[in-house]
């Protein structure tokens, strides 16, 4: 579903800032991986994310979503077939537009726009549906500004923004590391329900070890611009945090030194 | 005094049409444009031009439209193109237009005496020709009264179904949140572009209908034109209503006309008119302060309204 060939980005490059967030990397996932990808601060996770998404040029290599390589192809136009999950809860909602409108938005993507209504009274009702899915009472407030609601409940609302047309792939850039953790542990069940349910392809960046470990079927470590650990499957359920810090150090001869990941 | 207030109607309703296309770009788009000083002058110079060659006035000012809608797109371009800061692309649109308007209009200015404008139609018409406002002396007041009310209603209906279609909401998304318009798909820079042409279209054809109104169209007019339009803009904001987008559009207009009168009314208690520019600059940072000022001014409202309780609290702190 994903391919990932040896992409490579430097950031300033030339001068003193240079920073190589992504050496060399290549993953590939299939189609319903449910991915988690953990690493401490600079390790090229949210990179990686940004290059398959678009925000980002690659320096070198290419990616290929669903057969498709998008490596060329601007962000906006790549949009149709992902599903994106921002860390900042402002970040990927309007927040001057109702939540209806930002639905709307949503199911647009991909598709072309024209000088139809920008929501018709059919899509009021499913999306009316689908905020019941999320339990926060969301469905009788259609029509309010998303301005006026938590940043777990806009959240929330982007996951459903992000999954509401099967996107061929679901990013998740830590999106519920701004949430406090009553809220993030409720946005993080509502992504694995939306995940399973709908058998999407997800790739989900995480501080949390116990997140990463607990969720999909897949954990990949990063750390200095570099793929560190791939984990599937049976091995994975078995994993620990423990294991996990063991075998970090031993494949990179260092101390995991990201007290947010460890403390969370 | 009603020739006053009719004429601060008349010019209000001609200006809001100006309003309207800033608040798309200033409130919509989160973007200063600055192209509309040029625009407004290029609309006005277009209009006359024709005119003044005997072409039919609704056709000048459709001409008007276009001519704005082109200055609209090249600002468009510099920024979403060739990455210039919005507000210095509409910096270098505006003085391009100095030179380009100067071209259009052949000289500083053009008379439009005598000649049949987009009003004639309506001066002949004879429910407004009647004796009631040749008595109160506002017959040449009413044609462009009419007209502008036909035109401001026609463009907030325009714009109101535009803004509630597909691409409309793209282009309110990308000024409200543009990361977020890309992710859903929405080629923001388009829509920035769509945004600044539709703006200086309506700015245009505000200057085409000032021009005709005042019988002349002069190169100096765009001067200092983005602030009127800001403070007409804020004004409406301020004072009426602005729940719904619709209501919004209104709003706009009775601040455009809610700012003639003020005028008018500064002018009448004999302010020197030389001054105008200075006032109005001053209205409107006062206006855009405003929020500031509040935020200071809250601990002061709340002790004189908390009155005699608050001290008490203090002191038993």
């Amino acid at each position: 579903m994903l391919s990932v060939s040896r992409v490579y980005k430097t950031f300033n490059i030339g001068t003193v800032n240079e920073k190589k967030a992504l050496k060399n990397i290549c993953l590939h996932l299939k189609e319903g991986d449910f991915v988690t990808l953990i690493g401490g601060n600079g390790s090229g996770k949210s990179t990686l994310l940004n290059c398959i998404a678009g925000v980002y040029d690659v320096d070198e290599g290419s990616i290929i979503i669903d057969g498709a390589d998008v490596t060329k192809i601007p962000e906006h136009k790549r949009a149709g077939i992902l599903g994106r999950v921002f860390q900042d809860p402002m970040v990927g909602t309007a927040a001057n537009m109702g939540i209806e409108e930002n639905l709307a938005l949503a199911y647009r993507r991909g598709k072309k726009r024209t000088f139809k209504w920008g929501i018709t009274n059919k899509e009021r009702e499913l999306y009316k549906e689908m905020l019941s899915q999320l339990g926060l009472g969301l469905e009788n407030r259609l029509s309010d500004k998303v301005g006026l609601l938590s940043g777990g409940q806009r959240q929330a609302l982007t996951l459903l923004m992000a999954t509401l047309n099967q996107p061929k792939l679901l990013l998740l850039d830590e999106h519920t590391a701004a949430l406090d953790p009553k809220t993030a542990v409720k946005v993080l069940e509502l992504t694995n329900k939306f995940v399973t349910e709908g058998n999407l392809t997800t790739l989900m960046v995480t501080h949390n070890m116990r997140d990463a470990i607990k969720y999909g079927n897949r954990l990949i470590m990063m750390h200095d611009g570099r793929i560190l650990l791939d984990i599937k499957n049976e091995a994975k359920q078995k994993l620990t945090v423990e294991d996990l810090l063991q075998r970090f150090g031993q494949a990179s001869g260092e101390e995991f030194a990201s007290d947010r990941a460890l403390l969370a | 005094m009603l020739q006053i207030i009719l004429g601060a109607l008349m010019l209000g309703l001609l200006w809001a049409i100006m309003t309207i296309g800033i608040y798309i770009t200033y409130r919509i788009l989160g973007i200063a444009d600055l192209t509309v000083e040029g625009s407004i002058a290029m609309g006005a110079a277009i209009a006359a031009n024709c005119i003044y060659g005997g072409v039919n006035p609704y056709l000048a000012t459709f001409l008007a439209l276009l001519g704005g809608m082109a200055s609209g797109l090249c600002t468009g371009l510099l920024h979403t193109k060739l990455k210039i800061p919005s507000l210095l692309s509409g910096i270098l649109t505006m003085i391009a237009l100095y030179s380009i308007n100067l071209r259009i209009l052949g000289k500083a200015n053009v008379s439009l005496l005598r000649m049949d404008t987009v009003y004639t139609i309506f001066l002949k018409m004879s429910f407004l020709n009647n004796n009631l406002f040749v008595k109160l002396g506002i017959t040449h007041l009413m044609p462009v009264i009419v007209l502008g009310i036909i035109v401001v209603l026609g463009i907030i209906t325009i714009l109101y179904w535009f803004f509630g279609t597909e691409i409309g909401c793209s282009i309110r998304a990308t000024g409200d949140n543009p990361q977020m318009s890309r992710a859903q798909g929405i080629n923001t820079n388009n829509m920035i572009v769509i945004g600044l042409i539709i703006s200086n279209g309506l700015v245009a054809v505000s200057g085409a209908l000032i021009a005709q109104q005042q019988s002349f169209a002069d190169i100096q007019m765009g001067t200092g034109s983005i602030v009127i339009g800001l403070a007409s803009a804020i004004i409406g904001e301020v004072l009426f209503s602005k729940r719904s987008f619709f209501s919004r559009l209104v709003s706009l207009v009775f601040g455009a006309i809610t700012y003639r009168v003020i005028i008018a009314l500064v002018l009448k208690m004999g302010m020197p008119a030389n001054d105008l520019k200075l006032f109005t600059a001053i209205t409107v940072a006062v206006a855009l302060a405003l929020p500031e000022f509040s935020s200071y001014l809250r601990p002061i409202t709340k002790s004189i309204r908390g009155g005699a309780s608050g001290a008490i609290r203090k002191q038993s702190l």
